[in-house]
C-alpha cells in the first residue's frame, strides 16, 4: 500500500488516488514526422528506478499533482505541482 | 538425454535412484556463439529449442540473469486457452496450445496440461450480448465455443453464486482451455534444448550490447563477454532496459501482476474461471489449491512483490462469486513484473538493430503463448524475416496505427 502526500490535503492510502502515467510528457509540433508522432504516442522510458508520474486525488480534493516515485521500492522521494518542472 | 519412462523409472528404482543425471547441465559461456537468447523464461527457453530442433541452429546460447523460470514464468496462474477476439490473435494463440497439446511428447516431459475448460461469465445484459459478438468472432476464426445459461453455469461449477451483486446471466466455454504445470514447461523445454546442445548459462546477467554500426557485435555480462551473430530479447518486463541498452525506446509499460492461492482443499470445480466485469478469475489446481488473480498494481513497478489494494479487490470479488471460499486462507501470494503494450498484444520479430530481435510485451498473458513464442521467433531468427503469425505483431505497427486492441476487444487478458 502506498501512502502519498497530497499537496493539498495530507498523507492519505493508495486507493484515494488515481493514477496518471508518467509526467512531463509533452505533445510534439502538429507539422512533425510520424517518428516523433509514435515516440509521443506510445514509447515510453519505463525506468527502473526514479520516475516523475502524474497522480489524482480522486476521492479527495480532486486536484492533480506529480510525484516522484522509485519503481522498485515504491517510495516517493517528492510531490510537487501539476505544472511545476521536476525537482 | 536420458528418456524418461515407465521402463526408465523402474530401472532406476532397482538401483536405488542413484543412475538420474541431471535434467540440464550447467553451462559456463563459451566465447562466441551463433545466436544467443537473453532470458531464460518459457519463451526464451523455446525459442532456443525451436531453433536447435527445427532449423538445424548449432552454438546457441541461453543467458538467465537468476535461474531459469524465476520471473514470470514461475510466476503465473497457468492459464491456457485461446478464445481472443482478433483473427490475428486467435491464429497465433491457438497455434500455441495446439503446440502445448503435444508438447509433453515433444520434450519427453509431463508438462500436466489439463484441458478442462475455461468459462468466461457476464454480468449484465450488455456484456452478455458483447459476449456473444466476441464467441461469433471465435467460430468465425474456426474455432468451437460453447454459450451457456446460468444454470448450466451452476452444472459446471456448483460452489458458484449465481446471485451475487451483479447477478451472473450467461457465459461460455472454451472447452479446450485449461492449465498446465508452469515449472514443467520450463524444465521440459530446458532439458529438450540442453539435449540439442543449447548452452543454458544461469546467472548471468548481460550489463552492454556491443554494436558496430547497425549490428550488435556481442554483448558485456558479469561472466565476461559474449561474441554473437544475431541475439534474441526476451526479458518480458526488463525489455525497456535491454532495448535502451541497443539503442532505441518500446512501448511498454512494466506494472506489478499480482496472483495468489489458498490453502489446499478437495476438488469443488474444474475449470478455469473468467469474470471481465468484476475483474478476477480463479481455478483449482492439482493440489487442491484455489489460484486467484486478475489484478494490477495501477503504477509502473518492478517490485516483484505483493500490494494490499490489488489483492483485496481480487479476493473481493472471488468472495462475491465463492461465498464459501471465505473461511479459506490465503498461503502464498506473489507478484510478477509484466511487460504491457499499448493495445495488450505481444511485440514480435525485428527492431531497429539489424541483428537483434524481440519477443515481449505478453503482458498478463504470456504463459499460454509459450510454444507459438519460440516456435516463431525461432523461425524469424533462422529466415530473418518475421514468421507469418507474427508480421501483425511487429514493433512497426504503432507508428502504422494498426493495433490489434486485444484489450479492448476481449478484456481481462490472462
Amino acid at each position: 500500500m502506498l501512502r502519498i502526500a497530497c499537496p493539498y490535503c495530507g498523507t492519505r492510502d493508495e486507493p484515494e488516488f488515481t493514477y496518471g502515467g508518467p509526467a512531463h510528457i509533452s505533445r510534439p509540433p502538429l507539422e512533425s514526422d510520424d517518428g516523433s508522432w509514435t515516440d509521443y504516442l506510445f514509447n515510453r522510458t519505463n525506468p527502473k528506478g526514479l520516475l516523475a508520474e502524474r497522480w489524482c486525488h480522486s476521492y479527495g480534493c480532486g486536484r492533480w499533482f506529480n510525484a516522484t516515485r522509485d519503481t522498485v521500492t515504491h517510495e516517493i522521494v517528492s510531490v510537487y505541482g501539476a505544472t511545476e518542472p521536476q525537482p | 538425454m536420458q528418456k524418461y519412462s515407465f521402463a526408465q523409472l523402474l530401472r532406476q528404482a532397482l538401483r536405488g535412484n542413484k543412475g538420474w543425471q541431471p535434467a540440464w547441465r550447467n553451462a559456463t559461456p563459451r566465447g562466441g556463439y551463433d545466436v544467443v537468447v537473453i532470458g531464460g523464461g518459457g519463451h526464451g527457453l523455446a525459442t532456443a529449442y525451436f531453433l536447435a530442433k527445427k532449423h538445424g541452429a548449432r552454438r546457441i546460447a541461453l543467458l538467465e540473469r537468476n535461474w531459469i523460470g524465476s520471473g514470470n514464468s514461475g510466476r503465473n496462474t497457468q492459464v491456457l486457452r485461446s478464445n481472443y477476439f482478433w483473427p490475428e490473435s486467435v491464429a497465433l494463440y491457438d497455434h500455441s496450445l495446439q503446440l502445448y497439446e503435444t508438447l509433453g511428447r515433444e520434450v519427453n516431459f509431463n508438462v500436466m496440461q489439463r484441458q478442462q475448460g475455461l468459462l468466461q461469465i457476464a454480468h449484465s445484459e450488455h456484456e452478455l450480448e458483447l459476449m456473444r459478438r466476441w464467441c461469433n468472432s471465435i467460430r468465425m476464426s474456426g474455432l468451437e465455443v460453447e454459450e451457456l445459461t446460468p444454470a448450466q453455469i451452476k452444472r459446471r461449477v456448483p460452489p458458484i453464486n449465481l446471485n451475487c451483486r451483479f447477478p451472473i446471466v450467461g457465459g461460455y466455454v472454451q472447452q479446450r482451455g485449461g492449465i498446465a504445470r508452469h515449472d514443467a514447461v520450463v524444465w521440459g523445454l530446458a532439458r529438450a534444448a540442453d539435449a540439442l546442445g543449447v548452452d543454458i548459462i544461469q546467472g548471468c546477467t548481460v550489463t552492454a550490447l556491443h554494436k558496430s554500426g547497425e549490428r550488435i557485435t556481442g554483448m558485456t555480462t558479469n561472466l565476461g563477454p559474449i561474441a554473437a551473430d544475431k541475439v534474441v530479447m526476451s526479458v518480458a518486463g526488463h525489455s525497456s532496459q535491454l532495448a535502451a541498452m541497443a539503442g532505441f525506446r518500446l512501448p511498454i509499460t512494466t506494472m506489478a501482476l499480482q496472483a495468489m492461492v489458498s490453502e489446499p482443499i478437495k476438488p469443488v470445480f474444474d475449470l478455469t474461471m473468467i469474470s471481465a466485469a468484476i475483474h478476477a478469475y480463479c481455478n483449482q489446481s492439482d493440489r487442491g489449491e484455489i489460484v486467484m488473480g486478475a489484478g494490477a498494481d495501477v503504477y509502473n513497478s518492478y517490485a516483484q512483490r505483493t500490494s494490499l489494494p490489488s489483492m483485496r479487490a481480487t479476493v473481493a470479488a472471488v468472495l462475491e462469486l465463492f461465498p464459501g471460499f471465505s473461511r479459506l486462507k490465503l498461503m502464498r501470494q506473489w507478484a510478477g513484473a509484466v511487460d504491457i503494450s499499448p493495445d495488450t498484444s505481444p511485440i514480435m520479430g525485428l527492431t531497429p538493430v539489424r541483428n537483434l530481435y524481440i519477443n515481449c510485451g505478453w503482458g498478463t498473458g504470456g504463459f499460454k503463448a509459450i510454444p507459438a513464442g519460440g516456435d516463431t521467433m525461432a523461425y524469424t531468427v533462422a529466415h530473418d524475416r518475421p514468421h507469418p503469425l507474427i508480421v501483425p505483431f511487429g514493433l512497426d505497427r504503432f507508428a502504422r496505427a494498426a493495433l490489434v486492441d486485444e484489450g479492448a476487444a476481449a478484456g481481462v487478458a490472462h
